[in-house]
């Protein structure tokens, strides 16, 4: 029924922006009778120049709204990690420079196009070449982006160049549709062997980890990603299936997780998620996600739903590489913390050798 | 009249023939027919289905928990009781972005102008190989049957994004789209690029050796210019996409190894050893990204002709232009891998790619640029066109201007696959080359169909096109860089972004604004066809070769000799002349300088 209803609202609906159109296009021929060439005239002219000064107002005024409305959200400041600045002040520069360059040029193409709407009688100027003026505008764009490039090429090789000398934390992150889980390697820092060949579900071995591999025995396969901050991290990524990404927007970091092949990334936290709970920025948003999710519950309520819970921020580690049905709800927690609740909490978790389930 | 040829039948060596309903409406090898076919395979048909897509996937965004009886119309077993089932949201989400690219802008797009223009505006009767013309189209259109059947399989369409990245397109165990849906999309885009090719060649060979005398390289029309350069871009790269597309059936169906190794899935060892994903992502964005200008440069052909002859002015630069296209064509076979930062490649390649990618920006400026000061003193005509042309230039700069921050490897990090991507290249390829091609088929329509659109119908289908552009993609780069990825079927399992769930509201309302505007665009074109006004021979007063042709159709488009060109075509506004433009047919007077 529903179905059958829907067919025939959409029929409704075509076919009265048919009809709509046919009658503006009706009423058209009547008034516009001596005209009927549908070539432009100096009356379209005009009103079509006049919309193009509108539509400039229009682009400036939804930039404007956006910057004020949506400002907030960007992860433009307010990083959790250390390179995390870098890339904050990088975007800034971007940002800033495109936002000039838009607003001149859209400026000059629209106010062109409204100064200069024909007239009949009138005749354009025949300015073919400046070579003058094009030398200029290629020239000015070469060296901002001789700037840019200089500047984003250093930072990318600070970024992605891990410095074994500072020994980071080595961690695996390990991913499957549609969960991710951490490994970490243990007192030695040393990650044992692995290979998808080498699962045993029945034996709890659920990473394929070497069992023989002495580095292997202290590695800690948790479902919960601590990081103690201030500490660097070097992630060793794995997938066991299809492509995923590791994608930690609060560190600005990701990397794919590619099977067949391990890749890394690093970084160092610098705000532990107590801190970054009690930053103003943080407190308005949450106060502001919770006023949504009240007004949401309120709703469900009503429907005699269940409501929705309080929430409360935490780091995330989501997947951002397409990976089948589930891949809305591919997510793990990070915890940050300090050196001690990190070393407390690690040392509840349960070694590879402890987890193993003896054959029967 | 004295420029237009006169008519002695001697010269015309009975091109024209007999054409029977068969060979002129369906097997047809005249070129006109051939760019009609595209257009209404390619734009039309695939058009409205790719939108469509689009508009579902935008309400689901907007409301994901609420059934909807649309969802249910549409999808039918894909959304029980009007709930859209979450493997048919990441179908949705790869067959728009393999219809909209492939089929509607790289077929549609080239198909049409490419065909249409080639020949007419360069002096021949035909194009090189009208045969070979014709099977690139029947190709295509067998292409576009696999395709739409691919839709309606049991397990689903493909669903590994139009990326179809493997593993996940490569097993079954990984997705229900990766059994026969995948299968169809694979089989359909190598018939596709077989099509490509074939037409591309032709397009290269008739460039090159039917030009009419006088119509040096440096006197085609920048439309010319730019379905040559697409060409070669498409001649270059899509090869390199069917054999990527071939080593993936293979790993599929006879067990190789190209990309897959390492996979446990399912509770089992698959026996795939030794391949690579990262290959396979290094051989689509081989093709995939100059696939990008191959679906801009038509478009940015069309805007300048377009622009120059409706500001009654000469392309600004026409010879930088040329150079910028060459430029661009050249620069865009070497960044492909700045889609793959991130991607687990040596990071130094990502800094050579960071270094190759922004430099596409200079020409790019240039280009943007010399419309500026082509519209500066001019005597602009508001044509439909005109108006698509100027939102072209305008979209191609706000969306060109993010690719600066997407480009730079360091920033990538952190946008990349976030709804600013999705944000960045709707504008810069999607709208733009969309707006191109409505430029296009407003301006050439009385060419095709030897009628007139009618111009308040497409005053309309103009503006309100271009507030909902605006509406839709704007906000989009903000939430993206809020941290929200792309391709989610939801995001009501992250409180996090609870906040963008309003803007993401306001996007799917200007969505369905401008996918409903489209219904006038429609309407116009096909009451137009049939009942709009007859055109005058010449209705935009342009300098161009096509307008000299006969308005009738006849296999062989110029009734008397093919005319002979004596200048440049931007010769508008000439100081000089009584009329503001001056056909190329027209001879140099004593001393004029050409340009």
């Amino acid at each position: 029924m529903s179905t059958f209803l829907t067919i025939l609202i959409l029929f409704f609906v075509v076919t009265a922006i048919w009809q709509i159109v046919k009658i503006y296009d009706l009423t058209q021929v009547n008034t516009v009778a001596k005209d009927s060439s549908q070539i432009a005239n100096d009356k379209d002219n005009r009103v079509n120049g006049y919309l193009m000064l509108g539509f400039l107002i229009f682009i400036y005024v939804i930039t404007i709204i956006c910057f004020i409305r949506y400002g907030d959200f960007p992860l433009m400041s307010n990083s959790a990690s250390v390179h995390g600045s870098k890339i904050d002040d990088l975007m800034m520069v971007s940002m800033v420079l495109i936002f000039f360059v838009q607003t001149v040029t859209q400026f000059f193409l629209y106010y062109f196009a409204y100064k200069y709407k024909g007239q009949k009688g009138r005749k354009a100027l025949f300015y073919s070449d400046n070579h003058k003026l094009e030398f200029l505008w290629t020239i000015i764009p070469a060296v901002v982006l001789t700037v840019l490039i200089t500047y984003g090429l250093l930072t990318w090789s600070d970024i992605m160049n891990v410095d074994q000398d500072e020994d980071p934390i080595v961690i695996e992150l390990y991913a499957q549709q549609f969960n991710w889980k951490a490994r970490y390697s243990g007192e030695d820092n040393a990650l044992g062997k692995a290979n998808v060949r080498l699962i045993d579900i029945d034996r709890a071995n659920i990473l394929g980890l070497d069992e023989f591999d002495p580095n292997a025995q202290d590695d800690i396969i948790t479902t919960e990603l601590h990081l103690p901050v201030g500490k660097p991290v070097l992630f060793k990524m794995r997938s066991q299936d299809v492509l995923h990404s590791a994608y930690m927007p609060h560190f600005r970091a990701q990397m794919n997780c590619v099977p067949g092949m391990i890749t890394q990334f690093g970084f160092t936290p610098s705000v532990t998620t107590a801190e970054m709970r009690e930053t103003p920025e943080m407190i308005e948003k949450i106060l502001n996600i919770n006023n949504i999710r009240a007004e949401k519950s309120k709703e469900l309520q009503e429907k005699g739903e269940e409501v929705l819970d309080p929430y409360e921020f935490d780091y995330l580690l989501l997947c951002n590489k397409i990976c089948g049905k589930s891949h809305y709800n591919m997510q793990m927690k990070i915890v940050v913390e300090t050196q001690e609740e990190f070393d407390k909490w690690i040392n509840q978790q349960t070694k590879f050798k402890n987890s193993l389930i003896a054959q029967k | 009249m004295s420029e237009y040829i006169e008519i002695d039948p001697n010269e015309d060596h009975g091109h024209h023939h007999k054409e029977t309903f068969i060979t002129k409406y369906i097997f047809s090898q005249d070129h006109k027919m051939i760019a009609k076919q595209y257009l209404i395979t390619g734009v039309l048909f695939m058009g409205v289905i790719g939108i469509l897509m689009s508009l579902l996937m935008r309400l689901q965004i907007a409301w994901p928990e609420e059934p909807n009886v649309i969802f249910e119309f549409f999808l039918g077993k894909w959304a029980p009781d009007g709930v859209m089932d979450a493997d048919i949201y990441l179908a949705l989400v790869t067959m728009h972005g393999t219809i909209m690219v492939f089929f509607v802008l790289t077929a549609g797009l080239s198909g049409t102008f490419s065909n249409l223009l080639i020949p007419l505006q360069l002096g021949a009767r035909d194009m090189a190989s009208g045969f070979l013309n014709m099977v690139s189209f029947w190709l295509f259109f067998l292409s576009t049957v696999i395709m739409v059947a691919s839709i309606f399989v049991e397990a689903g369409p493909a669903a590994a994004g139009w990326t179809i990245y493997p593993p996940l397109s490569a097993v079954e165990l990984a997705q229900g789209g990766s059994g026969l849906g995948m299968t169809l999309w694979l089989v359909s885009m190598a018939i596709f690029i077989a099509s490509s090719l074939l037409g591309s060649l032709n397009y290269i060979v008739t460039v090159i050796n039917l030009r009419t005398k006088g119509m040096t390289l440096t006197r085609m029309p920048l439309t010319i210019w730019a379905f040559f350069v697409t060409a070669i871009i498409g001649v270059i790269s899509f090869p390199v996409l069917l054999s990527a597309a071939l080593l993936l059936i293979m790993d599929r169906s006879f067990g190789t190894s190209f990309f897959l190794s390492d996979i446990f899935i399912q509770g089992e060892v698959l026996h795939y050893q030794g391949g690579s994903p990262v290959l396979f992502e290094h051989l689509f964005w081989f093709l995939g990204h100059p696939e990008v200008y191959i679906v801009l440069l038509p478009a940015l052909g069309i805007a300048s002709e377009v622009i120059a002859t409706n500001s009654r002015k000469p392309i600004f630069g026409y010879k930088a232009m040329i150079l910028s296209i060459l430029a661009i064509a050249f620069l865009s076979t070497i960044v492909w891998g700045h889609h793959m930062f991130i991607s687990g490649m040596n990071p130094f390649l990502g800094s050579v790619f960071t270094f190759t990618t922004l430099l596409i920006a200079i020409p790019s400026a240039v280009k943007a640029f010399n419309y500026i000061t082509t519209l500066w003193k001019g005597n602009i005509q508001f044509n439909p066109a005109m108006l698509f042309s100027i939102g072209f230039v305008s979209t191609f700069i706000t969306g060109g201007l993010t690719g600066i921050i997407l480009g730079d490897s360091a920033l990538d990090i952190n946008l990349h696959d976030t709804y600013f991507v999705v944000a960045h290249f709707h504008l810069v390829m999607g709208i733009s080359a969309l707006y191109g091609l409505f430029s296009g088929v407003y301006h050439w329509f009385p060419m095709l169909f030897n009628r007139m659109l009618n111009k308040n119908l497409g005053y309309v289908h103009f503006w309100v096109t271009a507030i909902c552009a605006y509406g839709v993609f704007f906000p989009m780069h903000f939430i993206g860089m809020a941290g929200l990825p792309r391709r989610y079927y939801t995001n009501s399992n992250f409180p996090l972004f609870d906040d963008l769930a309003d803007t993401n509201k306001i996007i799917t309302g200007f969505a369905i604004v401008g996918g409903l505007i489209q219904i006038v665009f429609l309407y116009n074109f096909i009451h137009s066809m049939f009942y709009g006004k007859k055109s005058p021979q010449n209705p935009w007063k342009s300098n161009t070769l096509e307008w000299t042709a006969s308005m009738k159709h006849i296999h062989g488009n110029w009734q008397g000799k093919i005319p002979e060109v004596f200048r440049w075509p931007y010769d508008y506004s000439k100081p000089g002349y009584e009329e503001d433009f001056v056909p190329q047919i027209r001879p140099m007077k004593k001393d004029e300088i050409e340009y």
